[in-house]
């Protein structure tokens, strides 16, 4: 390797990795955090919170089939409550890790090398999370599969004019073509596992789910077209899921909620989120392990200016959204508009603004993009307004519709909000085992951002 | 470094791929098969009862008609099950010391019901209404099978949603003229399609959507 030592000696006007790493370091740091025997405390401490979360969410759940939907604070009129609010928010959540992996691969985005890996295991993890709320909320969710069109004794199929069965769909398909995608990606990640490891029964663990892949030229070939086709796949999901999940409002006729612009909110909040949860992940994770090499300022920075820009997408729909009911001249909607400002609920709708729209402004500060801490801080801020927007648009358009006559409030009940962080202890649970047990980076990905490795590239020209 | 897989590997992968997938599906088969076999519906099933009653005799040997006993099958959502008095309207004078019918003799004398074992036991979501079947030209068999033909009674269809709705949206394939109402065996005199079209109309059988709605027996 005389040559690769003349190539880092260069310089480098690559800002996505820092330099000094070879193909050798790259994969030695990177797998060292799976393979070595210490496992950090910041690892025990965040593994051990998601743990307990679970058990609560286990309760939970179990309280839940034997008591029923009861146990939350569902009353007519508003039936949908947090069941639908985490929904919605975990599944906006997924969507970062999607673009990231799909639509920046067709863009040609290098930096999404170093953080695709544990964007799309969050994308997962997070649909996993999305997942249960819907079913739970089914109040019988042992027969979930009635949502599915199957040979039945009933004679009849889900309507399909809903578009909670469209919702379904959206979601089964997100899930599966994501879980593809990042298993695919896993491979040759998963072989050179398989290769280092000193452990006999992981090595087998990891040989069997690396399924061959002996890192010939043929398996790169398929490989990049297995990929890019995934990609392919995925890219059209990061719009349509997420205009699916706001057609479940869109398509009703509840004040607050029957509008066209939805979808294009809808998605550009569930980038934001979804990047506020990457750098909420990624900040702490390259502070512990040390990656600040491959998950660079730069990284940190771009991720910020993403949610930068769909922020104030998202302002801009709540401006709008807000004149619409004014210049309609629906006075059902101009109502609705009036209470959420004023109403039961204003002061979720004003934190939502303050934390959605006012506190981003900040990620205009190129000193706050750039640091850490307070990046980090704001990307909490931006989950918290993620969450409260959702809130608002499902609980107070539903307390206040219509009717006076049938107007109501909706209380959180403790079980509401123990489900509510069981999920959070499920991702965190599932998300740590993910971070322990496979490269949180893709090294091979993250090798071909070398200079060296485009020292054959640059010789051909 | 050695292998730590044999070549057997690969086949025994792919022998697994395709495994989970013949399991799956045939899983889903026999589950499928078995909801709607007759193990599972009861169906053709003939069910034991504490005098065995036979169908046969009275339907198909003596010719009683089907309102004879179940009265109230005309104007009631429920086809009663007769008192023991319209047994013992014959059964006073025929075969009155015969030992099978000792139960109906006893149920006479002191008044207590005979506990018969039911055999249609529709779910209690479902609203179920003899009578404007009975009106609208659903004669008897269509649904119970040639009773006249039962020696102990059973439950001839499935009496699972999809049998009930492949009625509800082609109602023409099973009306009959109302004077068969309660003819077994009954064969139409020419095309079914046609007579049930024609029968659709002149009874006011309402549309497809209308029978198949949710709450028309989902109330």
């Amino acid at each position: 390797m005389a040559d690769e030592r003349q190539v880092i000696e260069r310089e480098q006007s690559q800002e996505i990795i820092a330099p000094g790493y070879t193909f050798g370091t790259i994969t030695d740091q990177i797998s060292a955090v799976v393979l070595t025997k210490h496992t950090p405390l910041f690892w025990m401490a965040c593994f051990g919170v998601g743990i307990g979360l679970l058990m609560l969410l286990l309760w939970s759940i179990a309280l839940l089939m034997t008591e029923g939907v009861g146990i939350w604070g569902i009353r007519a009129p508003v039936m949908w409550g947090f069941a639908i609010t985490n929904f919605v928010w975990w599944i906006g959540i997924g969507h970062a890790g999607t673009l990231i992996s799909a639509i920046l691969l067709l863009l040609n985005q290098k930096w999404r090398n170093s953080i695709n890996r544990f964007a799309e295991a969050m994308t997962l993890f997070a649909v996993a999370c999305a997942g249960m709320f819907p079913l739970l909320h089914l109040g019988r969710p042992w027969l979930f599969y009635w949502l599915f069109p199957y040979p039945n004794s009933t004679g009849v199929q889900p309507q399909f004019r809903s578009p909670l069965v469209w919702d379904v769909f959206a979601v089964s398909t997100y899930a599966t073509v994501s879980a593809l995608f990042w298993y695919v990606g896993l491979m040759p990640d998963l072989a050179t596992l398989r290769d280092r490891s000193q452990n006999p029964v992981a090595r087998v663990i990891y040989g069997v789910m690396a399924m061959g892949w002996r890192g010939s030229a043929r398996h790169w070939s398929v490989y990049e077209t297995a990929s890019l086709l995934l990609a392919g796949l995925a890219t059209p999901l990061v719009l349509s899921v997420h205009t699916v999940v706001s057609f479940d409002f869109t398509i009703a006729i509840v004040p607050g909620w029957h509008s066209t612009f939805f979808p294009p909110y809808f998605v550009a909040g569930a980038i934001y989120s979804g990047f506020a949860m990457v750098l909420a992940l990624a900040i702490p994770l390259r502070a512990v392990y040390g990656l600040q090499g491959l998950i660079t300022d730069k990284h940190l920075e771009n991720a910020a200016k993403v949610m930068l820009a769909t922020g104030l997408i998202v302002g801009y729909a709540y401006v709008l959204e807000t004149f619409t009911a004014w210049y309609s001249g629906d006075v059902f909607e101009g109502a609705a508009f009036w209470n959420r400002m004023t109403g039961p609920y204003s002061v979720n709708y004003w934190s939502l603004i303050a934390f959605n729209v006012v506190l981003p402004q900040g990620l205009w500060f190129k000193r706050i993009r750039t640091n850490p801490v307070t990046l980090f801080i704001w990307s909490i801020f931006v989950l918290i307004g993620m969450w409260l927007e959702r809130y608002v648009i499902i609980v107070s358009s539903l307390a206040q519709d219509y009717l006076n006559s049938s107007w109501g409030e909706f209380h959180a009940t403790r079980w509401d909000w123990a489900t509510y962080l069981g999920t959070i202890g499920l991702f965190l649970f599932l998300f740590f085992l993910f971070i322990r047990l496979l490269p949180m980076i893709s090294i091979f990905e993250v090798r071909t951002l070398l200079p060296q490795a485009k020292v054959e590239e640059e010789a051909r020209r | 470094m050695s292998q730590i897989f044999h070549h057997s590997a690969n086949t025994l992968v792919r022998m697994t791929m395709v495994g989970v997938a013949v399991i799956v599906g045939g899983v889903g088969w026999v589950a499928y098969e078995f909801q709607q076999s007759a193990y599972q519906t009861r169906a053709t099933q003939p069910r034991e009862q504490p005098i065995p009653f036979s169908h046969v005799h009275h339907v198909g040997g003596l010719g009683l008609d089907c309102r004879y006993c179940h009265t109230t099958v005309e104007t009631s959502s429920f086809a009663n099950i007769p008192p023991t008095k319209t047994c013992m309207n014959c059964h006073s004078e025929i075969w009155a010391t015969s030992p099978t019918l000792e139960p109906v003799r006893a149920s006479f004398r002191t008044g207590a019901s005979i506990q018969w074992t039911r055999v249609h036991d529709l779910p209690d979501f479902v609203y179920f209404n003899h009578g404007i079947h009975v009106a609208k030209g659903v004669g008897c068999e269509t649904c119970h099978g040639r009773v006249d033909r039962m020696p102990l009674t059973w439950q001839e269809n499935t009496l699972q949603m999809n049998w009930c709705i492949d009625c509800h949206r082609n109602p023409e394939k099973a009306v009959r003229p109302r004077e068969f109402i309660t003819s077994m065996g009954y064969q139409p005199t020419g095309n079914q399609e046609e007579i049930g079209r024609r029968l659709v109309q002149e009874y006011k059988i309402q549309d497809a959507r209308t029978l198949t709605s949710c709450s028309t027996c989902h109330r």
